[in-house]
């Protein structure tokens, strides 16, 4: 199928080109206004392409007069049920975080990174069909948040350490798989690629460069770098085709540790951001979690999951950066009383909290469900554990409400109100997370299709052609 | 227009009229918008007023034609075909009108009518007068939706939203910590308590492969029906939906929270924790009381469940020094006797008695401010102090009565119980792991590794930079 308008290259290019052109601009006001453009353009083009993707139907669709192929020779980029809706879910992210940031973070937030990370993020999600060209881009766009911590003299050991040992294994498992040349893989020459995924989407014991990586860089940039799922989508496309059922789901297991493990440690954290981290890593592992279940219902739910942790965690992270954006790095060891100051913030902030968890008439709550049921099917004895994951995650999102919130009352010389561009942010945030609740039909049945193609990948049907061949070899 | 469609409709009513009004006060709410008083007392009004008279008409029409048993079927919410991969997926969106559920939806619709008149009084001029009746709203329609839920899935949707707006609402009063922590506590144990009907749900679902209750408990119309899962599978649901119902009604061990939700509004305590929220638990046991009836070991549970509730709540409440805490604990020992009778088999007592005891606490809970005043009067009436002895002095031993005491002041060490063996060991653990993340991370970094712990929280100094 071939796409209307060439969507899918203005939205990768668009953010790359904008890079540059950002890169030239001395001012910060006017690479902000820049950016915010760009991103806006970027989102625009992104919702556009789903929406052709959509009309033109079936599985897979590609741009017209395909300029990468000219250059290439190969048709490098592709729009199918699981990236149509993910596209612009990042572009919306991008968008909204540069749309967000203030005028006291505009000199340390670098606009120019975050254009050629969003463009960079795009490329790969657009990536199908060609695993090296995932790889690539993975790799290429561990490199931003990489330069950001250097410009700004912080530690990048332990970032540089699990993010070299991230590409090295991804290289070299997929150098292994590809010695195969097509045959059945067995299980331990998958399990390099298996540990790449695994480090970028921080799973136990992986994840510490996660919480380093929200420990030092700006917030913006963490958020931007996790909050897409990367890791996820090289599931999807690396891992799912090639690795056998059973060391998938134990795979899952470790997933499902990792998202009891996680949900547990946000209740004991002292600092907003790395609470932060912990329910992200949480929610990440239940989606890889379901991946690796290979579980109709459990794929279905995890991806249903995907896309609202973007949203819900998203928005979250949003609004925790508006407040470190007034109160510095926010310390959970009392309460800080800040409802009254900004109470629009306050609510967006239980509602998007509670959203992540699947709570009722928000869109994570039919793919939480599904996702459960999938995990009691395939995992009959601790399948369960993803409902405590929820539970405690929902405790520690309510927690952090409280603290930051309630318990006493902030008083400043000055307003901490929220302006329109944090306020539209977190509202259309809300809006699509309480809309995707209330009719969630839509998404959840282009997950279910996505879901399905997944699976028809790991068992496709047989070719009519060689059914009969098959028969006459019989007789 | 014939009787089913009559029906429905008003079925229709029945919930959307809630729905309205959590929609027009939240979404007045998150736009930072502000009704007026009045309105906001009128929005409540209309809307309760319509749900009642709906629900009361339902109830006409069912008694005049003899019907026991009315499905309000408003579609699925997600309905995903079947595939070579799987056998579809629906989440059905169903209300159903019983000698069960219509009880308990005009019991809810009445006396939530009656406090939300009490309360746009009572909160005059209070400064989150909008932000309580978003809760109230919230509160009114996850009660409406878990009385009437079809399937364990929709009423899963009630009782999270009736469980979320009761934590904010013990939490109203946000500027002081203490209302927070115990609103805090509130949800902790909800959550425990949704948890456990989230995982029934999924294992019922799993075991007959429906989540619809006419379809679960069988065709016959509430009370009587008979399951169609076997009493060893009905002894594992019921034994999760047991730890849902004593996390919502509070019952031993989850006692602890029920005289702390006493810090939020008396209008809210009232008709929460008084009257409607507290019998959820023995709502839900009724709901699924066929269950019960396949496996006597589970009924013998909840009948000791609901006894030691009882005989505890009745001791703890003893030494109370005020009169909302008082009151609770014998709204406790209330849900303890209807639990124990809902483990006998009986079915229409219970919920009588639920009837009953709802209005009549409400009733002490919004006169629980005047108390003083009351007491005034009845002893200016009766010319002379109003004094209570206390019961069984000369039948126990000192000992056992200082015992006794402190059992019951220390309400009954239920709280310390959990704290000492429960939270204190789960996050000792925990803390101790993120200490060895610490350590593994400096290790990595070759220095300290999360200053940001160490810094002090800024004030005013970021602020004057905005």
């Amino acid at each position: 199928m071939t796409l209307h308008f060439p969507g899918l290259e203005f939205a990768v290019m668009l953010p790359l080109l904008g890079a540059i052109f950002v890169n030239l601009l001395r001012d910060p006001l006017r690479a902000r206004h820049a950016s915010v453009i760009i991103t806006g353009i970027t989102l625009f083009i992104a919702l556009a392409t789903w929406i052709d993707f959509a009309y033109v139907g079936g599985k897979i669709a590609r741009d017209p007069n395909d300029l990468v192929r000219w250059l290439t020779g190969h048709e490098l980029f592709d729009i199918d049920q699981l990236s149509a809706p993910l596209l612009p879910l990042v572009a919306l992210l991008y968008f909204l975080t540069t749309l967000t940031t203030l005028h006291i973070k505009i000199r340390r937030f670098s606009f120019a990174l975050n254009l050629l990370s969003e463009g960079l993020v795009l490329a790969t999600f657009s990536c199908k069909e060609y695993s090296w060209a995932i790889i690539a881009l993975m790799a290429l766009s561990t490199i931003p948040p990489l330069v950001e911590l250097r410009s700004r003299n912080k530690p990048l050991r332990v970032y540089l350490i699990h993010m070299s040992l991230f590409v090295a294994l991804m290289v070299g498992g997929q150098l292994l798989i590809d010695s195969y040349h097509g045959e059945a893989v067995p299980a331990w020459a998958v399990a390099p690629l298996m540990a790449a995924v695994l480090i970028r989407s921080g799973i136990l014991p992986f994840h510490c460069w996660v919480t380093d990586l929200f420990e030092h860089a700006s917030f913006g940039t963490a958020l931007l770098f996790v909050t897409p799922i990367t890791g996820a989508y090289a599931a999807v496309h690396l891992i799912l085709p090639v690795a056998d059922t059973e060391l998938l789901r134990a795979m899952g297991l470790l997933s499902l540790a990792t998202a009891v493990y996680t949900a547990g440690m946000a209740l004991v954290q002292r600092e907003a951001r790395r609470l932060f981290c912990y329910l992200f890593l949480s929610h990440s592992a239940l989606v890889l979690m379901g991946l690796e279940m290979i579980q109709p219902y459990g794929l279905t739910g995890a991806l249903c999951v995907w896309l609202s942790v973007g949203l819900s965690l998203g928005g979250f992270g949003l609004t925790l950066r508006a407040l470190e954006s007034r109160r510095g790095r926010l310390l959970l060891h009392d309460f800080q009383g800040l409802y009254d100051q900004t109470p629009t913030l306050a609510v967006c902030f239980a509602l998007l909290g509670l959203a992540s968890v699947g709570f009722p008439c928000t869109i994570g709550f039919i793919g939480m469900e599904m996702l459960v049921d999938g995990a009691v099917e395939t995992y009959p004895s601790v399948g369960i554990a993803v409902v405590i994951a929820a539970a405690l995650n929902g405790i520690a999102v309510i927690h952090t409400y409280f603290l930051i919130f309630t318990g006493t009352r902030h008083r400043s010389m000055i307003s901490l109100r929220i302006g329109w561009r944090e306020r539209t942010a977190v509202l259309v945030l809300v809006a699509l997370i309480l809309l995707g609740g209330i009719i969630p039909q839509p998404g959840v049945h282009s997950r279910h299709l996505a879901s399905q193609e997944i699976l028809e990948a790991r068992n496709p049907k047989p070719i009519p052609g060689d059914v009969v061949k098959a028969e006459a070899d019989e007789d | 227009m014939n009787l089913d469609e009559l029906l429905y409709w008003l079925g229709v009513i029945v919930v959307s009229a809630p729905t309205v009004m959590v929609v027009l006060l939240g979404a007045v709410s998150l736009l930072s918008g502000k009704f007026s008083e009045r309105a906001i007392g009128r929005i409540v009004q209309i809307c309760v007023i319509v749900g009642l008279l709906s629900s009361l008409l339902i109830l006409g029409l069912m008694l005049t034609n003899d019907r026991r048993h009315v499905a309000v079927n408003l579609g699925n919410l997600v309905h995903l075909h079947g595939s070579q991969f799987d056998q579809g997926y629906h989440f059905a969106i169903k209300f159903i009108f019983d000698r069960l559920s219509v009880p308990f939806a005009i019991l809810s619709f009445l006396l939530c009518g009656v406090i939300g008149a009490f309360a746009t009084r009572y909160m005059h001029r209070e400064q989150g007068f909008n932000r309580f009746f978003t809760l109230y709203a919230i509160f009114v329609l996850g009660m409406i939706v878990t009385s009437l839920a079809g399937t364990i899935e929709t009423l899963f949707v009630g009782w999270e939203l009736v469980g979320l707006s009761s934590a904010l609402l013990v939490a109203f009063f946000h500027e002081r910590s203490a209302p927070v922590r115990n609103g805090l506590r509130v949800w902790i144990v909800y959550r425990i308590s949704d948890a456990a009907l989230l995982t029934a749900s999924v294992v019922m679902h799993h075991m007959t492969g429906f989540g619809d209750f006419d379809k679960m408990m069988g065709i016959e119309s509430w009370p009587d029906q008979t399951p169609i899962i076997n009493p060893h599978q009905a002894l594992i649901v019921g034994s999760l939906l047991l730890v849902s119902a004593a996390g919502k009604s509070a019952l031993v061990p989850f006692s602890g929270w029920l005289p702390r939700a006493m810090e939020g509004p008396t209008p809210s305590s009232a008709v929460f924790y008084g009257a409607l929220s507290v019998h959820l638990g023995a709502f839900l046991l009724l709901r699924t009381s066929p269950l019960l009836d396949s496996s006597p070991l589970l009924s013998a549970i909840v009948v000791v469940l609901g006894l030691l509730t009882a005989i505890f709540a009745a001791v703890a409440g003893r030494v109370q020094t005020d009169i909302k805490s008082a009151l609770s604990f014998a709204s406790l020992t209330q849900v303890g006797i209807i639990t124990a009778e809902i483990g006998l088999g009986l079915r229409y007592i219970p919920l009588i008695h639920i009837l009953g005891h709802a209005c009549l606490r409400t009733l002490q809970f919004v006169r629980a401010p005047t108390l003083l005043h009351d007491y005034r009067l009845m002893e200016n009436a009766l010319g002379e102090r109003i004094s209570a002895r206390p019961a069984g002095e000369k039948l126990f031993s000192e000992r056992v009565r200082v015992w006794s005491y402190r059992f019951a002041l220390e309400r009954g060490y239920l709280d310390a119980l959990l704290v000492k063996f429960i939270v204190t060991p789960l996050l000792g653990t925990l803390r101790f792991c993120d200490r060895c993340e610490r350590r593994w991370t400096d290790f990595l970094a070759g220095g300290q590794s999360r200053e940001s712990e160490s810094r002090e929280l800024q004030t005013s100094p970021v602020e004057e930079l905005i």
